[in-house]
């Protein structure tokens, strides 16, 4: 690394990628510092394995620039190659090996010699809590531990850059929850990460700092909380008795608040941006109460980055993006 | 370690994870003896009495089919790399592989090898089976043994074809037809099962100039297994240097496939 990029870990400077006629990345810009992590965050089809793709080697860009760990993409590609580890979106696990041949594998093709090679796998098994599924086949793993296999076998050669596409897409909630213990130790091994993911929360909880891509563009970049904070006001959330008292319970929020509500019959839960705080909640359940609307509980919450994505792109992050 | 070391110390490894990975299902040996058992049957019991030589003498077309039916197998066991690397690419373990400091000759090279040391066992099955049905090694053992290693390099050849096929094809379920399909003109206009003299016309000179024909021409003659009493003898410079043509055919087909081959695993995508 030269003395300039102390401290930076990934840099990446407009990164533009066609596909046919898809403009799959339009000029993206991102860097991390050294030993934070980066949650780049987009719908499907956002550009999230695009840019993964292109910092790991595995594509080239039709224009831009990056460096990883000091080597550059193009130029360099071995040297980027000897300092990453990738977890791809789709866990890359061969399930005829064991857990133990899958990270033994990795381990002899980073270089590693027989017994170090060995004593590596082993280590990572335990520590990954794989090491009683250790000798059977991967075939029989659950979805939560291919996954985290495969994120092992990103680190059999501990790089000082680790790339995680999508780590929990597709895992229940028991399996995110012990992925996101799992890539927390990671980044107290003082590794930088970056780590795509479609869920606001995860990148709320792990990310140091967060970019927001949509149709290959960044729309917004920040830390978790400068991002919430840009699009101001609270949320002002309600759950109501009946649900026949939905309807009404959005008009009055569609009164005191800022943005249109959102209803959810099932859960009887509706709720708004405010721009007004307390002033909202207390005259929106003063208007309730003088309709006779029982409300079983109301809260104002700060933005989730849900909000933010909403307010920034005006769809969701659920929403089909076509193509 | 020096770049070469590596080159194959990693094909080592991807070999041992490929043939790891058809031994974890047993059932593949079944798979790739049955058929061939099955042709040894049918030809030799079934169309043997027809094909076998003017005096319709079985025994003595066994022994010339045996030859044919090795080489035949061996090539087919080329399939294991086409489908290999379909679903390597569709499992996203070619991205794995790619975005390791790792050779990427290797990747194929290991490919193209454990193809290689399935077709010994399967070899060993097959010999076991001719050696019931009347089948003899009538040369040196020497000589038998560069007779197994006349198809073996032949089937060598072909698997860097195969490489070049599995990285091309768009998914497991082609890549399971894409693998075979090439297979049978390859296998049968050639001398495997029938005089290559009796194959008329335009057939003919391709049999003639098959290289499949040669491999096997030249296995047979290192087996010392002779063609059935008053077939006609191919001529021509194909048949009379087998060997060389054989070797000069897969040396050719490698030098094409393998730069090919390797050439698309640097730009392949997963799917
Ligand atoms: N191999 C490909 N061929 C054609 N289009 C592609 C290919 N890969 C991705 N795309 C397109 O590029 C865009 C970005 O895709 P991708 O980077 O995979 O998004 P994400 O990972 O955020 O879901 C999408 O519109 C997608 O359809
Ligand atoms: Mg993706």
């Amino acid at each position: 690394m030269s003395d300039t990029d102390k401290g930076v870990a990934v840099r990446a400077r407009g990164l533009v990628k066609h596909y046919g006629t898809t403009r799959a990345l339009d000029g993206v810009d991102l860097e991390i510092p050294t030993g934070q992590v980066l949650g780049l965050l987009g719908p499907n089809g956002a550009g999230k394995t695009t840019t993964v793709r292109i910092l790991t080697t595995l594509l080239l860009p039709d224009s831009g620039e990056a460096e990883v760990a000091g080597h550059d993409v193009l130029t360099d590609p071995d040297g980027v190659r000897r300092s990453i580890g990738l977890s791809g979106q789709y866990a890359a696990v061969d399930e005829n090996l064991t857990g133990f041949e899958n990270l033994y594998l990795v381990a002899r093709l980073y270089g590693q010699r027989k017994p170090q090679a060995r004593k590596r796998s082993r280590e990572l098994l335990a520590r990954f809590r794989l090491d009683e599924a250790a000798d059977r086949p991967a075939k029989g793993y659950s979805g939560g531990m291919r996954r985290r296999l495969d994120l092992a076998g990103a680190l059999v050669a501990e790089p000082s850059v680790v790339v995680l596409d999508e780590p929990t897409t597709g895992l229940d909630p028991r399996g995110r929850i012990e992925m996101w213990e799992v890539i927390e130790q990671l980044v107290a091994t003082g590794a930088t990460v970056l780590l795509t993911t479609q869920y606001l929360e995860e990148a709320d909880r792990l990310a140091d700092s967060v970019v927001v891509i949509d149709r290959g563009k960044v729309i917004a970049r920040g830390t978790p909380d400068e991002l919430k904070n840009q699009i101001g006001g609270e949320r002002l959330e309600l759950v109501v008795a009946a649900a026949e008292e939905v309807p009404l319970a959005v008009r009055v929020l569609a009164e005191v608040g800022s943005g249109e509500p959102a209803a959810d019959e099932r859960s009887r839960r509706v709720e708004v941006l405010v721009d007004t705080g307390t002033k909202a909640l207390v005259e929106a359940l003063r208007r309730l109460d003088a309709l006779d609307v029982v409300v079983q509980d109301a809260a104002l919450h700060r933005p989730t980055l849900d909000d933010v994505f909403l307010s920034l792109t005006g769809h969701g992050t659920t929403e089909e993006v076509p193509s | 370690m020096t770049a070469l070391a590596k080159v194959f110390s990693d094909s080592g490894v991807i070999t041992w994870r490929n043939v790891m990975n058809v031994r974890r299902n047993p059932e593949w040996l079944l798979g790739a003896t049955v058929f061939p058992i099955m042709f040894v049957l049918m030809f030799a019991y079934v169309f043997g009495g027809a094909i076998g030589g003017p005096g319709g003498d079985s025994v003595e077309y066994r022994e010339f089919l045996i030859a044919g039916i090795f080489a035949q197998t061996v090539a087919f066991n080329s399939s294991y790399t086409v489908i290999g690397f379909a679903n390597d690419l569709q499992k996203g373990i070619i991205d794995r592989f790619r975005s390791l400091p790792m050779s990427r000759f290797a990747v194929i090279l290991g490919r193209t090898t454990a193809d290689q040391v399935l077709s010994v066992v399967v070899l060993v099955v097959m010999s076991t089976c001719g050696l019931l049905i009347g089948w003899r090694i009538r040369g040196s053992a020497l000589d038998a043994v560069l007779g197994y290693l006349m198809i073996l390099l032949f089937a060598f050849a072909l698997s860097w074809v195969g490489a070049y096929i599995g990285l091309i094809t768009p998914s497991v379920e082609v890549a399971n037809s894409a693998g075979l399909i090439w297979m049978f003109p390859l296998t049968f206009v050639s001398s495997a099962f029938v005089p290559q003299e009796s194959l008329p016309g335009v057939l003919g000179t391709i049999a003639d100039w098959n290289p499949f024909t040669a491999a096997v021409n030249a296995t047979r003659d290192l087996f010392g297994n002779a063609s059935p009493a008053g077939w006609p003898l191919p001529s021509g410079w194909p048949a009379e240097n087998a060997a060389l043509y054989a070797i000069l055919s897969s040396v050719a087909i490698i030098a094409i496939f393998a730069p090919l081959a390797t050439a698309r695993y640097r730009r392949v995508a997963s799917k």
